[in-house]
């Protein structure tokens, strides 16, 4: 067990190898109630999210979610999150646990008339399902009572015990849902779908390999890969920030780093051969020179190799480019790779 | 948790097995266990001094790297080359298959400081 933005939650159940491969193969089951749900409603909802987030929430139909950041007025990350429209004026936003007073307090300080704001995180549990066999799960576990969301959408259901959002999103990069409810029905869901997957061979999953499954889709982690020292640009993020949007707070910084480029960039890498596994804060040299601190590694159990991600100059930034990550004083041969690590 | 009788314990959780006046070490069953999923080990190299009580080599899981602290003070003699291809015989037979480093023992009176296998298990609840 670890704290881990103020929760106190379990790195792993059977073994993060375990629960990597249930995931990528069959099915798995993460806790998801460390993170915030934020409700946005109002006449000026959609507006005033348009000034505060990156990408466009114009873009989005009826239960449809799209991924976005939260910038501070120099264009630097405060949080990756993703907004959900549950309804015409109503929007639910699910940001990273460790940043939920933060980011509310930051909303709070830019809010207008005719928007609502409710951090309804303390009161909300969360569940996902992640594996090519959630599919599967979904239709024993509401029996045909509402349809699959299609892929990025959400929808609601009346349950016994509450009302349950079911999302088609994930951190893993398989197929699945979370679910976002009650804190008090979160034991019986978990139970309840713990017991409908049993023979699908779902195992529950913890923040290890959370990690793993994310690190190697390239998805980044705010606080290790994203910070307010790097702009979504920087990140590689271009396709969830709308510069056509006339305002929102950072864009001067997006705008100018759009036009005369970014001067870092992050990027994956892959160790080569059999090498100890990389992690956060290893040293990246090129042709002898440090150029980078790696922001996340580890080694990829499905890829069996030390796999990691580092800001480094631009000039460097490019698929197959050599480099050198040093791990405890010696230094070890990677190449710079294409985004996800894990093609299918 | 399997804590054979024949070894003794350092606090960090490594074993020494006497060997004709040479110390095999390795990390315990439950060391191994707290680790789990060993995918690296960073050997000492062999005529390398270790030093009781300090860092001699590095396990590393999926989750972590790990030190793992020489219980004796000696010269290492040999290494296990067979954790270079195969880390998991850490997991998998750690008191056996998956010892890390065999080393003189330069200084015997530091056995006395180590536990027996009733001390270990109460070490770690058992």
């Amino acid at each position: 067990m670890v704290d881990f933005g103020g929760w106190h939650m379990p790195v792993q159940y059977s073994g993060i190898l375990d629960e990597h491969h249930a995931v990528r193969n069959k099915l798995g089951v993460f806790d998801i109630s460390h993170m915030g749900e934020v409700f946005v409603s109002g006449p000026q909802a959609s507006a005033w999210l348009n000034i505060l987030l990156t990408n466009n929430v114009d873009r989005l139909g009826l239960g449809e979610c799209q991924y976005s950041f939260l910038l501070n007025e120099r264009g630097g990350i405060i949080d990756d999150l993703l907004v959900y429209r549950l309804e015409e004026s109503k929007y639910l936003l699910v940001v990273n646990a460790s940043m939920i007073d933060e980011d509310v307090a930051w909303m709070q300080s830019h809010l207008r008339p005719g928007v609502t704001l409710e951090n309804r995180s303390n009161e909300f549990a969360g569940i996902a399902v992640q594996g090519p066999c959630a599919a599967q799960l979904f239709d024993r576990f509401f029996e045909g009572k509402i349809s699959r969301p299609a892929r990025n959408e959400i929808q609601r259901y009346e349950a016994d015990c509450t009302t349950v959002w079911i999302a088609r999103t994930g951190y893993t990069g398989e197929d699945g849902f979370e679910l976002f409810f009650k804190a008090e029905c979160a034991a019986t869901i978990w139970d309840a779908i713990l017991e409908k997957g049993a023979d699908l061979g779902i195992k529950p999953c913890g923040l290890g390999a959370r990690d793993t499954l994310r690190l190697e889709m390239c998805y980044p982690l705010n606080g290790s890969d994203l910070s307010p020292d790097h702009t979504p640009l920087e990140a590689g993020m271009s396709f969830f920030v709308d510069l056509e949007k006339p305002d929102f707070i950072g864009r001067a910084k997006l705008a100018e780093q759009h036009k005369s480029g970014v001067p870092r960039r992050l990027v994956p890498f892959k160790m080569k051969g059999n090498t100890p596994p990389p992690r956060a804060h290893y040293t990246v040299f090129k042709d002898g020179k440090p150029i980078a601190q790696t922001t996340s590694g580890t080694v990829s159990p499905t890829l069996g190799i030390g796999i990691g991600m580092a800001y480094v100059p631009t000039e460097f930034a490019r698929i197959n480019e050599e480099i050198e990550i040093d791990i405890r004083g010696r230094r070890f041969p990677a190449t710079i790779q294409k985004k996800p690590l894990h093609k299918k | 948790m399997n804590v054979p009788e024949d070894l003794k314990y350092s606090e960090t959780h490594e074993w020494v097995r006497l060997e004709g006046g040479q110390a095999r070490v390795g990390i315990t069953d439950h060391a191994q266990a707290e680790l789990t999923d060993v995918v690296y080990v960073e050997l000492p190299k062999i005529g390398a001094k270790v030093q009781a009580k300090a860092p001699a080599a590095v396990v590393e899981s999926v989750k972590a790297a790990g030190d793992i602290y020489s219980p004796i003070t000696g010269t290492v003699v040999a290494v296990n080359e067979a954790l270079e291809n195969n880390p998991a015989l850490v997991n998998t037979d750690p008191h056996g298959e998956g010892w890390i480093f065999l080393a003189t023992l330069d200084a015997p009176e530091e056995l006395a400081q180590l536990k027996d296998a009733a001390e270990y298990r109460a070490l770690i609840g058992e």
